[in-house]
């Protein structure tokens, strides 16, 4: 008896953060499947690349003083007309693809990020309260939800960005057009998460801990983000991830119809747009290789997405 | 003044087949200190009953008649802030299910804190000496740890243990304990309503013990309350009532005991089953089960007649104590 407690007394000083991290299911399923590995790597890569973009490439795109027009349309440098300077070749301004494209990464991964930020907090918010305070709150969050999934997010963004465009004019819009895509794509997607979340409060809120939330005297506020929001956190993470994908997708669709990322601050997906016009003139690679980058990132977030959802969902735990 | 009043209170639950009475014409009283245990089948509404007396009854569900009196203050009528201060604080509630009762992602202390903050405005450093001071009043062993552990890490007994700490957190008047042994085995049954009792009994702390162990009733509550699909039908000192039940109905309880029956012999049972709360019969709602039913008994329904230090809802107490008393004189006429 004397042992059992010594050991159940020093336990939970042994162990720090990290190594219960290394005990966990989490970490263990990492450990055995290749897919989220390889999958996981790649994403880190990328977002190194994205965030060293201004120590890694060798050219600023933005400096249009480093950019030389006769530069334009170089092929990357193991093609025979290639050069050693520009490895990825440039496209038709004269800009080295290679710097282009970290740059163009960031930016997409920039949107991505903050739009997700965004359509979370909305959505979080706007689901809590549906679930928690039910009834005609519920009913009435929940048609807007309704109403707004019945718009595709891509008609929403084009309807908004065309007439703020139109209104106020081209130059206003490419200095905000960062924003204005965070803001359109973070709030054209936010129903994703209010009815995921609104499912799971409704299952959390039936249990009696909430119950007993609410005998100690606690705030609605309180319960709602303290005791139930920590409760749903596994689908959040998992809708997260493929959101982030999907709004680096939705931003590239945009950008590639014209109501992105100006050309002179260009994103992976203004980058493909931009490249389109000189396909056929041979000069893929202004297109195939942001195309590629654009592709695999996009890939194994979801793949990443998707295996995080099987090792959170309990009905799934494989040991 | 009693510190607590429930004068006529009524609760409906509003669903589609119409409204349904879950507590009708409930009268008690608590007084400081006091320990009182409110027994019956399930759906009786004796948790009905204790969730009501916090005004937590939530949707489709609401007080519609009556008042609670809290120290003179009605609590049915408080706003949503003032009830705030009340629950927690004044009064706590202890859960079934210790699984349930503590939220699975926060450590015991935190929640213990959370409490603590709710209510009064101390720094987090006194809040945790007071959690800490509180799990050595329920014999937690080495509690410094325990505050930093989950409530997945710990047993079924030591959690009910932690819930009953966060309901003595405040140093509260009433607790209000909903089948606090339910789901723990016997053995720590009984240690937890030990733990109850020395606890009521050193802070003076008035219980509502909510239970269907009539055995838990006898050793913990001073008096008991009998209820009966949505009534009280019964009320009086826990001695008399288990000694000398007066309804059918108690009887029947007490005749359900395993300890009364003959070893070997069937166990006793009231036969049939309390009928849901849309279809309960006229007059006394007993009467489908009763052993001693007449027409009065299907057509009026009950008042309270006093019987000693009891209050029984039966047409028939009055009868039957005649014939006890007419019984008693016989036989003394037949000794003389």
């Amino acid at each position: 008896m004397s042992d059992q407690t010594q050991i159940l007394e020093t336990a939970p000083d042994a162990p720090s953060r990290w190594h219960e991290f290394k005990n966990s299911h989490l970490f263990h399923s990492f450990t055995v499947d290749r897919v989220a590995q390889i999958s996981f790597g790649i994403f880190i890569l990328y977002i190194l690349l994205a965030l060293f973009a201004p120590l890694l490439a060798p050219f600023d795109p933005y400096d249009i003083a480093q950019i030389d027009i006769m530069n334009s349309e170089i092929p990357p440098s193991w093609e025979a007309e290639g050069e050693a300077d520009f490895w990825l070749g440039t496209d038709a301004q004269g800009r080295d693809m290679w710097s282009t494209i970290l740059y163009g990464t960031r930016v997409s991964l920039m949107i991505g990020l903050c739009a997700v930020a965004l359509q979370a907090t909305l959505g979080i918010c706007i689901g809590l309260c549906a679930g928690y305070f039910g009834g005609r709150v519920d009913s009435i969050l929940m048609r807007f939800a309704d109403v707004q999934l019945s718009f595709s997010t891509m008609m929403v963004a084009i309807v908004v960005l065309a007439v703020f465009q139109a209104a106020f004019g081209t130059e206003l819009y490419q200095q905000l057009a960062m924003f204005m895509l965070i803001m359109v794509i973070g709030i054209a997607e936010w129903p994703q998460y209010a009815r995921t979340i609104r499912a799971s409060v409704l299952a959390e809120k039936k249990k009696e801990y909430i119950d007993a939330a609410r005998v100690i005297g606690l705030r609605s506020p309180r319960i709602m983000f303290r005791h139930i929001l920590p409760n749903t956190l596994s689908p959040i993470l998992v809708i997260s991830t493929v959101q982030v994908a999907n709004a680096i997708i939705s931003e590239a669709s945009l950008s590639f119809l014209g109501l992105g990322m100006p050309v002179s601050e260009p994103s992976l997906g203004s980058l493909i747009a931009g490249g389109f016009e000189y396909i056929f003139s041979g000069s893929w690679w202004i297109t195939v290789i942001p195309g590629a980058v654009l592709i695999s990132l996009v890939l194994v977030m979801n793949l990443l997405g998707d295996w995080l959802r099987d090792v959170l969902n309990p009905k799934l735990y494989k040991g | 003044m009693a510190l607590l009043e429930v004068n006529n209170l009524e609760v409906s639950f509003g669903l589609r087949s119409g409204g349904v009475k879950a507590l009708r014409d409930i009268n008690f009283k608590l007084d400081r200190g006091e320990r009182i245990g409110v027994v019956g089948e399930s759906g009786a509404g004796k948790s009905v009953l204790g969730f009501s007396i916090l005004n937590l009854i939530s949707n489709p569900g609401s007080i519609t008649g009556g008042e609670i009196l809290f120290e003179g203050k009605n609590l049915s009528k408080l706003s949503a802030g003032e009830l705030r201060s009340v629950r927690g604080n004044r009064i706590s509630m202890i859960f079934q299910d210790p699984m349930m009762t503590l939220n699975p992602v926060l450590t015991v202390g935190e929640q213990m804190i959370e409490c603590l903050m709710a209510h009064r405005k101390i720094r987090k450093e006194d809040a945790r000496n007071i959690a800490l001071q509180k799990l050595k009043q329920v014999y937690i062993p080495s509690p410094e740890t325990r505050l930093d552990q989950y409530p997945h890490e710990l047993s079924g007994g030591m959690r009910q243990r932690i819930v009953i700490a966060i309901g003595l957190l405040m140093d509260p008047d009433i607790i209000i304990a909903d089948e606090p042994t339910t789901a723990l085995d016997v053995t720590i049954q009984a240690e937890i309503m030990e733990l109850m009792l020395e606890l009521c009994e050193r802070n003076n702390v008035a219980l509502i013990l909510i239970t269907h162990d009539l055995g838990v009733v006898s050793q913990v509550t001073q008096r008991t309350i009998v209820m009966y699909a949505g009534r009280i039908i019964e009320q009086g000192p826990t001695k008399e009532i288990i000694n000398d039940a007066q309804h059918p109905y108690t009887q029947g309880l007490m005749n359900a005991l395993p300890q009364m029956a003959v070893p070997g012999a069937r166990l006793n049972q009231i036969r049939g089953a309390m009928p849901p709360l849309q279809r309960i019969p006229t007059g006394c709602a007993f009467n489908p089960r009763c052993d001693y039913v007449t027409e009065t008994c299907k057509h009026n329904l009950p008042g309270f007649t006093e019987s000693g230090s009891c209050l029984v809802a039966c047409h028939m107490v009055a009868e039957m104590k005649r014939e006890a008393a007419q019984a008693a004189s016989l036989a003394q006429e037949v000794q003389s």
